[in-house]
């Protein structure tokens, strides 16, 4: 395929990975989170892991949007499904994810509720139109790559006098929830961090440029490369990291410079900071509570917005206290370390956030590499 | 006096209830429509069963549902599909197959033109199969109840003397042959899906296979421990299941299992694995390390199998994974799809 398997040559991979093995220091450990869910999806899928020496390590972290979503918001939009008038659109990977109790949009769908899978924003809008009578919400989850076509959907739907088309926002913020992990009351009980550096998101990083992770990398000393998901990509931000590690740097690099820039798509920002303003927090599955880390619409949206709309509620549900997302997203526990991973928790039944889609850190682990579990178990 | 009958408006006309009720109207449906595209003697007879005989050997018998949407996409119809996923069935076991039966559930106002369509498609493949669909089904329900149409089938064959073929065979060294590219059908189901229509030139690879299954049983006989369609779920559960059911692990090379770039690419663009994408003119064998290339030689012979490839190996491991060395030079689990990759692909 090309322009895509140029990015995945067993030739320079290997080549990457002797440079990597001879300049990481064999003194020390390299622990390095990827935080975005392709990224890991990049690493499991074709097995990068095998191809780093032992004392480099990746952690794998949180920016799997589906992941990340608390059972609360779930409860929210089942509850929003179950009102005879709704039809709620929303990516097919969502219907999976477990609100509390057991609930799902899936089974909520069973029981009747009309939720639509869609493909794109686009769809959404379209069964808008086809329906004039009744009341469509769009389930909009993701980071910064997604909040742009959100965004557009909007005005979109504003030029087309939709009067019964909302959106639910859950759109969230890399790096808030990057900072939350640096520092977060979790990590000063624990009272070390775990992760020498980031691979820094691919996709989110065309929208918001190289420039807002300057200060984390100040901030907290961690280096930071910015990469794309294709292994090679991964292959040489890693080979970058261990070189800022070894020369005691801790600068934001941009392996990504085929699509990313210092500054960002502007385009894409004003849109999203014309319709959207900062939460004063957002739940995170896994993290918490994460201070100025998700978006909502300005008060001028109002009408689109849902929770406006239908006057939802937000009711915090606990995690299974037996989960360990919290500390395996933070680097300080391996899935395996986890009593619930690939017992109660699995791809099908999924408890914990990393479980829930094919990029969250145990979904990865189980479904492509447990078998490096029980080689560590054997040894 | 014969009361007099309108004929079937096959151009304009759709399928009402009436045509379900056992009455005229559903005489006429089929013997206008269904002998007429299946054709056999058996039919003709009008019994509700068919009497025939079958020779030498163990009877084999399968069943199938098809409930695909869309009902017509690039390189056949549910029809076609129906009468080869149920003849692959039979053929698997290493049988020849030699009967089917065919169940409908209409909804009400599916357009006659397409019924003919789908009908004489089923005749077609079944023909030139050298099977006949000998008795069936027709129910017509109300609009909203059933998706166009559903199709049941049902595969009987025999099997020759002194073959038995099953999982629980698979021996540690036993080779994995693939017949040829997977995931045609499933990425052709996909392209023409209303909300995600894409351009392509894929085409299902759906065929009926029993020919290539008699070549290969020719040359390997008994050394062919088991084979499989990967159809729902595609390689990755089909070996999973054989893994299971033999106690066995398989390596396999990614370089080695043929997958189209169009393919590679389309599931790209999907976020799909074509490993877990359906299959509907594809085969596995297991077949023991000695004779994998004999068989290998036969199936690269027939044109349904001039792809074929030696994609891995049986191994020892007590956790029955499937594992796989990647193109890119690593390893990593080749497993079930958890959940709903494609709904009603077949």
């Amino acid at each position: 395929m090309k322009y895509a398997d140029e990015f995945r040559d067993k030739t320079i991979a290997r080549g990457l990975a002797r440079v990597i093995g001879a300049e990481a220091d064999s003194q020390r450990k390299y622990r390095f989170m990827e935080f975005c869910g392709g990224h890991t999806h990049a690493i499991s899928r074709y097995g990068l892991e095998d191809m780093l020496p032992a004392n480099v390590r990746m952690i794998h972290g949180p920016g799997c949007p589906v992941c990340v979503l608390p059972a609360s918001r779930i409860d929210m939009a089942i509850r929003l499904a179950e009102q005879p008038e709704v039809t709620l659109c929303v990516y097919g990977d969502l219907m999976r994810v477990p609100g509390s109790q057991g609930k799902s949009l899936l089974s909520a769908k069973a029981f009747g509720a009309d939720i639509r899978m869609v493909y794109s924003t686009l769809d959404a809008i379209r069964i808008a139109e086809q329906a004039p009578n009744r009341e469509v919400v769009f389930f909009a989850i993701g980071f910064e790559t997604t909040t742009p076509p959100t965004a557009v959907m909007i005005r979109l739907a504003e030029k087309k006098w939709l009067k019964s088309f909302s959106v639910f926002c859950n759109h969230v913020l890399t790096p808030s929830a990057m900072h939350s992990i640096l520092e977060s009351p979790d990590i000063r009980n624990i009272g070390r961090v775990e992760i020498d550096g980031f691979v820094g998101p691919a996709h989110v990083s065309t929208i918001i440029g190289t420039e807002p992770y300057e200060v984390l990398a100040e901030q907290f000393g961690k280096p930071i490369v910015i990469a794309g998901f294709e292994p090679l990509d991964m292959m040489q931000a890693i080979l970058m990291l261990v070189r800022q590690v070894n020369e005691g740097r801790h600068e934001v690099e941009n392996q990504y410079s085929r699509a990313v820039t210092r500054k960002g798509n502007r385009r894409a920002q004003e849109e999203v900071s014309d319709i959207f303003e900062l939460r004063d927090q957002f739940e995170w599955r896994g993290l918490g509570l994460v201070p100025h880390s998700g978006l909502k619409l300005k008060q001028a949206y109002a009408q689109f917005d849902a929770e406006m709309r239908f006057t939802m509620h937000e009711v915090r549900v606990a995690d299974n206290p037996a989960c360990e997302c919290g500390a395996i997203l933070r680097g300080v526990k391996r899935p395996v370390d986890c009593k619930l991973f690939g017992t109660v928790c699995t791809p099908e039944i999924p408890i914990g956030s990393c479980m829930v889609s094919s990029e969250g850190a145990c979904a990865a682990q189980w479904t492509y590499g447990r078998f490096r579990d029980y080689r560590l178990r054997r040894a | 006096m014969r009361a007099y009958q309108r004929k079937l408006d096959i151009k304009n006309g759709r399928v009402d209830l009436s045509h379900g009720a056992g009455g005229r109207a559903m005489a006429q449906l089929i013997s206008g429509l269904f002998h007429e595209a299946f054709g056999n003697e058996w039919l003709a007879r009008g019994n509700d069963q068919a009497a025939f005989d079958v020779g030498a050997g163990r009877m084999v018998m399968t069943t199938d549902g098809y409930v695909i949407s869309p009902l017509f996409f690039p390189g056949g119809n549910i029809g076609s599909l129906a009468v080869h996923g149920t003849i692959n069935d039979v053929a698997m076991g290493g049988a020849r197959p030699l009967y089917l039966s065919a169940s409908f559930i209409i909804e009400e106002g599916f357009r006659f033109s397409d019924l003919k369509t789908i009908a004489d498609s089923m005749g077609e493949a079944a023909r030139a199969a050298g099977v006949y669909i000998i008795t069936g089904d027709t129910k017509v329900v109300e609009r909203g109840k059933a998706d166009g149409l559903f199709i049941s089938t049902t595969g009987v064959g025999v099997l020759a003397d002194g073959l038995d073929l099953s999982a629980e065979k698979a021996r540690v060294g036993d080779r994995v042959l693939v017949s040829g590219s997977l995931g045609d059908h499933g990425t052709a189901i996909m392209s023409r899906r209303q909300n995600l229509a894409f351009e392509t030139e894929i085409v299902s690879d759906s065929a009926a296979l029993h020919d290539l299954v008699a070549l290969m049983v020719a040359a390997g006989g008994s050394s062919i421990r088991v084979m499989r369609d990967p159809t729902r779920g595609g390689l990755a559960a089909m070996l999973n299941e054989i893994a299971h059911q033999s106690g066995l692990g398989f390596h396999l090379q990614e370089e080695a299992i043929p997958v189209k770039p169009a393919v590679a690419a389309a599931c790209e663009l999907l976020g799909l694995d074509p490993l877990h994408v359906a299959n509907e003119g594809k085969l596995v064998a297991i077949v023991a390390p000695d004779m994998a290339d004999a068989v290998l030689a036969a199936m690269k012979a027939h044109p349904l199998g001039c792809d074929a490839a030696d994609i891995g190996e049986a191994v020892a491991d007590n956790h029955q994974f499937v594992q796989m060395s990647t193109s890119f030079g690593g390893g990593r689990i080749v497993d079930w799809l958890s959940g709903e990759q494609l709904p009603r692909i077949c």
